[in-house]
């Protein structure tokens, strides 16, 4: 280890407030950091669809269809593979068992397909069953576009690099294949609570 | 987290390369634009080191710090040095 | 020298802070004391390494402020919500050690050999390499003619104003504030815009050396109008510190 600097720490948890609630290696931030592959994409609503489905059998919805389905306030804990969680962040989107329900389609994987490119691939079970939403709206706003905004995938359970930022599908799939930093050697998976940050962790 | 340039990936490249690098010339595989790499687009902490090309975005150079190593990848370059 | 300075292998190695200057309320100079430096070049920076008793690991990088041949120094900004920068500025003392790996830098730097007329445009805390700079061609007894136009916040946030309001000769230096002025300010008050560049600038027909520091707002932006203006982009050196200027 580097030889220690006199008085340094990095910013310290509070133990009363997060008993039980912090995967191992976290430490909890009142902030809410921006980190960010690329430059941030702005879609206008007017042509923002989002879709779910497998080659050419999608099920697609535009801004004002999407934001008429039914929705849920949810309040999540979630968690950085930078070591960072954020404790009690209140969210409001729908739920993907609903797209899911709606799409009618079914498989294993799903990849997760973003305006700027970027992709992430979860198991299907990880975004059903109530885990999983496409959230527009951050603390009672409109999700900022730093932030993901229009709209976000919000998958609490894993790593937050699965919660894709402006996500616009969820590509079906047989196969768990790679994404953006799955590829790079991020692990397949992500579970904070078994410290799954790198591939063969 | 605003994008910085190349130059602040000079210390990293050194470490990976062994010699500096920011006034390396570059060549983008999509687009084929010529940069030094000091003026090449850098998103740090991405959570990876992310290095785009400054005219058509693409994805030139990845590090990401696995324990304790640093994985490199270039594939999104034509030409490197 | 500098072909040294250059190619050498790049290791981490612990100094020691000989000095902490305030230059402004949220600005300090650190000098330091590096066992095994081998000199740099104006323009370059280094790499500081902080670890905390948990192991956890935090890297930043800073311009040197220094001429080569003077003591290594760094000038650092705090930043209200940084993980280092507020360690660096109020809790490091002379005495202390720091972690740092340098000099780096092979694009970002000037020797009186490259020439002029130089265009330096500083934002903020992007002052710190074309001090180094300045202090270079001053030292050398370069005659090479040099405007800086550096632009801050207010005349407070101002970095090494006493050297600036006595430049060295052939040097002439051009502030706006852009925040607030000072009453009877005759200066510029606004951000650096093409129209200001066309009054500041040496003329694109003089084959000036334009070097841009700053956030990267304001390194865009201003690129952008230099190049508006004529100066081939090769001629317009740029280095971006990101929008808190490196945390």
């Amino acid at each position: 280890m580097s030889p220690v600097s006199r008085g340094f720490h990095r910013r310290r948890q509070d133990p009363a407030e997060s008993a039980g609630r912090v995967p191992p290696g976290q430490y909890v931030t009142k902030d809410f950091p921006v980190l960010s592959a690329g430059p941030t994409p702005h879609t206008a609503l007017g042509q923002w669809t989002f879709s779910i489905g497998r080659g050419g059998q999608q099920k697609t919805w535009s801004w004002a269809e999407f934001r008429a389905l039914p929705s849920q306030d949810v309040t999540v804990d979630i968690h950085c593979v930078t070591k960072w969680s954020k404790l009690d962040t209140a969210w409001q989107g729908v739920s993907v068992d609903t797209l899911l329900e709606l799409a009618g389609h079914d498989g294993p994987f799903a990849m997760a397909h973003c305006d700027g490119g970027y992709t992430t691939n979860l198991p299907v079970p990880d975004l059903t069953g109530g885990k999983a939403w496409v959230a527009y709206a951050y603390d009672g706003q409109p999700l900022a576009p730093e932030h993901g905004g229009p709209a976000r995938l919000l998958v609490p359970h894993l790593y937050f690099w699965k919660s894709a930022k402006w996500v616009r599908s969820l590509e079906l799939r047989d196969t768990n294949d790679p994404g953006f930093w799955e590829n790079y050697g991020y692990h397949i998976y992500g579970d904070p609570w078994r410290e799954q940050r790198y591939a063969g962790d | 987290m605003e994008a910085v340039d190349g130059n602040a990936i000079g210390g990293l490249l050194h470490e990976v390369f062994g010699t500096e690098m920011t006034d390396a010339a570059s060549v983008c595989g999509s687009c084929g634009a010529a940069r030094q790499v000091a003026e090449l687009v850098v998103y740090l902490r991405a959570p990876g080191t992310v290095v785009r090309c400054r005219s058509c975005d693409s994805v030139l150079m990845v590090f990401v710090k696995i324990h304790d190593r640093t994985c490199v990848d270039l594939l999104g370059l034509a030409a490197f040095g | 020298m500098a072909g040294t300075a250059l190619r050498r292998r790049l290791t981490w190695q612990v100094a020691k802070v000989s000095a902490v200057t305030a230059e402004t309320a949220s600005v300090r100079t650190l000098t330091l004391d590096v066992p095994d430096w081998p000199g740099h070049q104006a323009g370059q920076h280094l790499d500081i390494r902080l670890t905390d008793e948990d192991g956890y690991v935090a890297e930043r990088s800073y311009s040197i402020a220094s001429a080569p041949g003077e003591p290594v120094a760094i000038t650092v900004e705090r930043l209200d919500d940084g993980e280092v920068s507020p360690y660096l500025t109020d809790e490091l003392r002379a005495g202390d050690d720091l972690e740092l790996r340098g000099p780096i830098g092979g694009y970002f730097v000037w020797e009186p050999e490259d020439g002029g007329p130089l265009l330096l445009l500083a934002g903020g805390s992007g002052i710190v390499p074309l001090r180094s700079i300045l202090r270079h061609r001053e030292r050398a007894g370069s005659t090479v003619p040099v405007r800086l136009l550096y632009s801050s916040r207010t005349l407070n946030d101002v970095i090494y104003r006493a050297e600036f309001d006595r430049p060295a000769s052939g040097v002439e230096v051009i502030h706006t504030l852009t925040r607030n002025q000072p009453p009877g300010w005759s200066g510029y008050a606004r951000r650096v815009d093409v129209a200001l560049l066309a009054e500041v600038a040496w003329p694109a027909a003089a084959m000036p050396l334009a070097y841009v520091c700053g956030p990267t707002s304001f390194v865009e932006a201003v690129s952008q109008a230099l190049v508006q203006s004529g100066y081939p982009p090769e001629r317009v050196k740029t280095e971006r510190f990101g929008a808190t200027g490196g945390t």
